[in-house]
């Protein structure tokens, strides 16, 4: 396509490009609900409310906290993305992974412990170590994209205000995988 | 050198993908290496995830995307010659071509396995084919036709197409677009290697605990089905993005064109309901790989649970591959009837209440699956409600070829053939929505009949339609007429002599995915395979058609069919930008006959031979 046939159209101007990733990335969060609206269906059907025990309530609110702290510091990369802070984008992305990691290490030890009480052969098991693994995949492929964004950053990309979409992409996504943990909480750990 | 250099992202991507394959397999075996012996399935699993990564990277999307993410400067793959459709190539035309050759490719090989399987059902008995090798193929030719009738629209024409009809230049995310194809090649080599691991006998359903309990090659299909999901779930997100932001200046909601709208609705459920399938495969391999408990009762799963999810999704697929072929449909007769969509803004309403309705109907296929009786009646009620607004569709394809002025092209006479068909298919569908009548027609060879009547009667003559009549301005050359009106001759009255006689064995009872049945329907079956072979050979003829044209027909001029759609603007085939200078839409696509009115200004130098389509309605 020719340059000046894309201006005219006008579909190709960065601020329409924006638009257009915009939606598409929402129309993706629509999308993955639906895997996760297929999962959480599945544990009321086959288990109704039924909770064991053993589950370790202190860990899954600790972790839950984490995660909610981590949508925080990505909001703040996020801004000073757009401000083209680029040091304080930097910081906040790196707080972010840190914070991720955490969660990831805090849901590796759950599994650990869920292994002695319900492996994943068993009814409950089965729901837990699913929802967990898929949503633990989700946070290690947001984690790989802040990796790339903070090496990105790190030389100079997202220095101004028109060019930090993919900090807010991953930012939206990073809240999505939020909010997923928010329903997935309860639905594991909360109702009986 | 120079016999390989076209190849060679296709050879780069066979390496990477055995790479790929070699590093996941390894990691597999290490894992369950740890706790015991290295297990098979695994090994097989995670091999393939690595091997996809590979091919895709291999393909291009190295050099096209992520050469990007470590911040360098991506490169297109994109050329001014047929090389480029041997690897990742942006550019719309040049996927929906690829989408298209490739999935008349598996429907001449489906639609061979479908000769197979007749064979081995002309006599009562087993003839050649022992249970297991007729359930292989019986599978094959069942996802093998799924992906044909959800991917040739969706993915062939809807991407050659919508770009054109709405004046763009290309679809909103062109690289995720080129991904979407790319990652069915994979599919098509993983469902040919599943004979080789022992083929799968499970249909293209994969209901538990047979998928759970079969041979390898039952893994293999479930993850053949699971990438074809991941494609069609990003196809959607490409087109309804493409639609809502890339309509040329002064297109309107309203002045879409009919086709524009079905895709946007298929691609509504394309990009949602699929994740509920992916969801109930994940559960499925899950169970097989790792031995969880999700189907299995006897560690607290239930097999019914995934009969729910694999037909939430599967019911409104149904929609995904009929509602663009209502779009040809309508689109086809309106410009060979020279008259105007009829009742457009009411067809629209009811494509949008199809989509919200094919989410509430899926149960009618669990009436004798052991589901609460309970539940019977409202999904008996939410199924016939369907028909009302697929009711309306039909209507308005009527409406339109009344008292139109037919031009009895090859496409048009394909048209009228879904028309007549798809009544068929409707009329038989009454009888399995409501419970009684189903109950005894379940799992019958009048299944199979109403099926093939509204997929292969509808969706396949259908896009036989649109093949016919877009084929100019895919190719710049035009089809053989004489041999397309003979090929629809031969196909229209085969195919239906193939299919109507088996409304009748399975109302004596003759079972669906059986190799074998009762003697009093040897004659009956003999029949129907003599005519399959005839509808078969049809398909040559039309392949014959489709090549030698090509190669020999004569070049086509801009607007053969003096259209007035944005598609027959510009030239055959278009140029890579599509139209040298953007179209100003301003008047209603299907105005055929109303003095002085215009769908676009295009300049000439658009590449329209005839000047605007106005004022060339033929036969006015
Ligand atoms: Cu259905």
């Amino acid at each position: 396509m020719t340059t000046e046939h894309a201006v005219e159209h006008g579909i190709h101007s960065p601020e329409m490009r924006v638009k257009i990733n915009r939606i598409g990335l929402w129309l993706f969060i629509l999308s993955d609900a639906f895997f996760f609206v297929a999962l959480i269906s599945s544990r009321f059907y086959l288990h109704g409310t039924y909770r064991p025990d053993d589950l370790n309530q202190a860990l899954g609110l600790g972790v839950s906290i984490v995660l909610l702290l981590s949508s925080l510091t990505v909001y703040r990369a996020e801004v000073a993305a757009s401000y083209g802070d680029r040091a304080a984008t930097q910081r906040n992305i790196l707080f972010t992974i840190g914070l991720g990691l955490l969660f990831a290490v805090g849901v590796g030890y759950e599994w650990y412990e869920a292994f002695s009480h319900f492996p994943p052969s068993t009814g409950f098991g089965t729901i837990f170590f699913t929802l967990t693994g898929v949503h633990a995949t989700h946070v290690f492929s947001g984690l790989i994209v802040l990796g790339f964004l903070w090496w990105l950053n790190r030389r100079g990309k997202y220095s101004s205000e028109e060019t930090y979409w993919p900090v807010e992409g991953a930012a939206k996504y990073w809240h999505f995988v939020d909010v997923a943990w928010v329903l997935i909480y309860p639905t594991l750990y909360l109702v009986s | 050198m120079s016999f390989i250099s076209p190849f060679r992202f296709v050879i780069r991507a066979l390496v990477f993908a055995t790479i790929g394959f070699i590093i996941g397999s390894l990691l597999a075996s290490l894992i369950t290496g740890a706790t015991g012996e290295p297990a098979e399935e695994p090994m097989l699993a995670l091999g393939y995830a690595g091997a996809l990564i590979g091919w895709l990277l291999g393909i291009g999307v190295w050099d096209v995307w992520a050469r990007e993410w470590i911040g360098l400067q991506p490169r297109s793959l994109n050329a001014q010659s047929w090389h480029q459709y041997f690897r990742f190539s942006t550019d719309h035309k040049v996927i929906g071509t690829q989408y298209l050759v490739t999935f008349v490719v598996v429907l001449l090989l489906a639609g061979f396995l479908a000769m197979v399987l007749r064979v081995e059902l002309a006599q009562p008995g087993i003839a050649f084919l022992s249970d297991q090798n007729y359930n292989t193929v019986m599978s094959l030719h069942g996802i093998m036709m799924i992906a044909v009738a959800v991917a040739t629209i969706i993915g062939g024409f809807a991407n050659f197409g919508v770009p054109l009809l709405i004046g763009a230049d290309d679809v909103a995310f062109p690289r995720i677009n080129a991904l979407s194809y790319w990652i069915i090649p994979p599919v098509a080599i993983l469902l040919l290697l599943t004979p080789l691991f022992g083929g799968f006998d499970t249909g293209w359903t994969a209901y538990p605990p047979l998928s759970t309990l079969g041979s390898s090659g039952t893994l293999l299909f479930l993850l053949a089905f699971l990438t074809f999901g991941l494609s069609s779930i990003l196809g959607g997100l490409n087109f309804l993005a493409t639609i809502v932001f890339l309509r040329a200046p002064g297109m309107g909601w309203s002045r879409m064109p009919i086709f524009v709208w079905s895709v946007f609705c298929a691609a509504l459920i394309s990009l949602t309901a699929t994740q509920f399938v992916a969801a109930g495969l994940l559960m499925v391999m899950l169970d097989r790989v790792v031995g969880m408990g999700f189907f299995d009762s006897n560690r607290g799963g239930d097999a019914l649970l995934f009969e729910h999810i694999f037909w939430f999704y599967s019911h409104p697929a149904v929609y995904i591959m009929i509602l663009p072929a209502f779009g040809i449909l309508l689109e086809v007769l309106s410009h060979f009837a020279r008259k105007p969509v009829y009742a457009y803004r009411w067809v629209v309403a009811s494509m949008f209440s199809i989509v919200l309705i094919s989410f509430i109907v899926w149960a009618h296929h669990l009436y004798t699956s052991g589901m609460p009786d309970f539940l019977h009646i409202p999904f008996m009620v939410t199924t016939e409600l369907i028909s009302i607004p697929t009711g309306v569709i039909f209507l308005s394809a009527l409406g339109i070829i009344w008292r139109g002025r037919l031009w009895l092209t090859t496409p048009m006479l394909f048209a009228l053939a879904v028309v007549f068909n798809f009544l068929i298919g409707g009329i038989t569908g009454i009888f399995l929505a409501d419970v009684p009548t189903d109950i005894h027609l379940q799992d019958t060879y009048f299944v199979v009949a109403h099926f093939h009547y509204t997929i292969m009667g509808g969706e396949i003559f259908a896009i036989m339609a649109g093949i016919y009549y877009w084929y100019p301005k895919i190719t710049g050359r035009m089809y053989n007429e004489r041999q397309g009106r003979l090929h629809f001759w031969w196909m229209f009255i085969s195919y239906n002599a193939t299919f109507l006689p088996m409304f009748w064995t399975g109302v004596w009872g003759m079972n669906r995915r059986v190799a074998d049945y009762t003697d009093n329907l040897a004659d009956l079956n003999l029949i129907i395979t003599g005519i399959s072979f005839v509808m078969g050979a049809s398909f040559l003829l039309f392949v014959y058609n489709m090549v030698s044209s090509s190669i020999r027909g004569p070049v086509a001029e801009a607007n053969p069919w003096r259209a007035r759609t944005l598609e027959w603007q510009t030239s055959s085939p278009p140029p890579e930008e599509n139209f040298t200078t953007p179209p100003q839409v301003v008047g209603d696509p299907y105005d055929y006959g109303v003095p002085d009115s215009v769908h676009a200004v295009v300049s000439p130098s658009g590449g329209s031979s005839d000047g605007p389509a106005e004022g060339a309605d033929r036969g006015a």
